[in-house]
């Protein structure tokens, strides 16, 4: 495996009362792509949550490029080059398309280049850039979804976190999505990838991990996982 | 004619005041979805700093001049925008997470304690403000516009036109725009929710300060109660406008000017502050969302 860029370790999350994360562990390798999978409400998205900092864990460890970062704020962490795309797109209906890309460099001075990572962004997805001076609602479901990722990418990730890409959209633009999420990566940007539709999220990964009830109960190479019955009949519909 | 010309003038000069200070209203509950019922005081507040500076600054013999004027309201702005941030940060910042009455007792809370000490330190009693230089009024087609109103005008106009280039055209504007959508998210792409919050409590204090210079110069006197009234038109000005709506607040305070002249004009003064809160029932009842909001799912 590569060297680790995130690792959580035994790691607890409470919402009041409910305990989301009961000792998830997880290993991101500097380069890979990693997916998350498991059924609504196994704490996927409590996970990311965590990891961006809009969570504190109660317990365990995360380490981000070796150094503990639980419980700092997420705007310190998208300083650091971990960057999450959150689920139900989260754009900003009420901005631009193009003051959502430049709220994803929020944190960079460097003009010229938000200027060549905005335009890399219209290149790996071209409607944006007719779109750019519309109200960001006013895009389909797909097009806020392309937003959301290339906004992502405005703060020039190392490490991206991307919650649900595939919700809500037809199949050809998660087909274009997936590409394009292999694309980044191939880039050199690592990414940790929570996704229902699983078959799709095992083959792009490196690794999986199959949360169930807030454990990881099974891990493995992407092709392992899908090759592995118990998968194949809970999350493949075999 | 001339009689209607002339409450025009009289009501866009109100509603200029009536508009800076629901835009501090507006914008603070776009990003914190707060009625920061103290606000009336900050704008009191701002008169009375006004008031202190110009009796240490200026000689009561001479005409204030236009620089003095300026000195004595820049002073103001920024001991407004001080409270204005140490409101937030003392008062409102703790409860951040709790349920929304809390903070709303609370910012009753922060207004009486405005209101009351105010009293204790500056007296219960108006005093004499003047720290405009006296001009006499301009007659323009035989409508009588005062100095003050002038002034008045002149400077929320410009007032208006700078906080449009922040809000919708600065880096930090669009972050306020972005938290007041969803700050968790705002949070996701860098933004420093707990810095924008300030800016914005910041912002919407030097606004009140400066109604506040110009609100005393008309009338032309200070007290600590000065801020209930106004303050109250200015939030209803805010909910007309569409609460959280920037060009809302302006659009509502200059309404709710305009509506309140006329009703003085044409019928009796002591019909003004009935017409106003009956402007806020009736948007209330009819689109809550206000003038410019559009509605829950959508604010700026």
């Amino acid at each position: 495996m590569a060297e680790p860029l995130l690792e959580l370790h035994a790691l607890d999350v409470h919402y009041g009362a409910i305990h989301a994360l009961r000792g998830i562990s997880i290993l991101v390798g500097q380069g890979e792509i990693v997916s998350l999978i498991g059924a609504n409400g196994a704490g996927k998205t409590t996970t990311l949550r965590a990891v961006s900092g809009m969570l504190r864990p109660s317990a365990g460890q995360i380490r981000y490029e070796g150094a503990p970062i639980a419980g700092l704020k997420p705007h310190r962490l998208v300083a650091r080059g971990l960057c999450h795309a959150p689920e139900g797109r989260g754009i900003f209906p009420n901005l631009t398309v193009r003051e959502n890309l430049l709220l994803g460099a929020f944190l960079r001075r460097d003009a010229q280049g938000i200027a060549r990572d905005m335009q890399k962004g219209f290149k790996l997805f071209p409607i944006l850039e007719e779109r750019a001076a519309q109200m960001a609602g006013t895009l389909s479901g797909g097009e806020q979804q392309m937003l959301s990722i290339a906004r992502a990418l405005m703060s020039r990730p190392r490490l991206l976190l991307l919650d649900e890409p595939s919700l809500g959209l037809a199949p050809t633009v998660v087909e274009t999505i997936f590409t394009i999420v292999q694309e980044i990566n191939k880039q050199g940007v690592t990414i940790l990838l929570v996704e229902q539709n699983a078959h799709l999220a095992l083959q792009i990964a490196n690794h999986g991990y199959v949360l169930e009830t807030g454990t990881v109960v099974q891990t493995g190479t992407g092709t392992e996982l899908l090759r592995s019955p118990e998968i194949r009949k809970a999350y493949l519909g075999e | 004619m001339i009689d209607f010309l002339q409450r025009l003038v009289d009501g866009v000069s109100l509603g200029a005041i009536y508009a800076l200070i629901a835009l501090g209203y507006t914008m603070v509950y776009g990003v914190l979805q707060l009625i920061n019922f103290a606000h009336g005081d900050v704008f009191m507040l701002g008169a009375m700093m006004g008031w202190y500076a110009s009796s240490v600054w200026t000689s009561e013999s001479r005409d204030p001049s236009i620089a003095g004027a300026l000195a004595v309201t820049l002073f103001s702005m920024l001991v407004c925008a001080t409270v204005g941030l140490l409101i937030e940060r003392l008062a409102y910042r703790p409860l951040r997470g709790s349920p929304r009455l809390n903070a709303l007792i609370t910012a009753i809370g922060v207004s009486f304690f405005l209101e009351y000490g105010g009293q204790l330190l500056f007296g219960p009693n108006p005093r004499a403000f003047g720290v405009l230089p006296h001009r006499p009024s301009s007659v323009v087609a035989g409508i009588s516009i005062g100095y003050v109103d002038l002034v008045t005008i002149l400077t929320s106009v410009v007032l208006m036109i700078v906080l449009q280039r922040i809000v919708f055209h600065t880096r930090i504007g669009t972050a306020m725009r972005a938290v007041s959508w969803n700050p968790s998210v705002a949070a996701l792409m860098g933004v420093n929710i707990d810095l924008v919050i300030s800016f914005t409590f910041g912002l919407g204090s030097l606004l009140a300060a400066v109604a506040g210079i110009l609100y005393a110069s008309k009338y032309p006197s200070v007290h600590p109660l000065m801020g209930l009234m106004p303050g109250l038109k200015a939030f209803v000005a805010a909910v007309l406008g569409g609460i959280g709506n920037v060009p809302g607040a302006m659009l509502g305070g200059l309404l709710l000017g305009l509506a309140e002249q006329l009703v003085s004009g044409y019928t009796s003064s002591s019909w003004r502050d009935a017409v106003a809160f009956g402007i806020l029932i009736l948007i209330l009842l009819v689109k809550p969302s206000g003038l410019l909001g559009r509605g829950a799912a959508e604010k700026v």
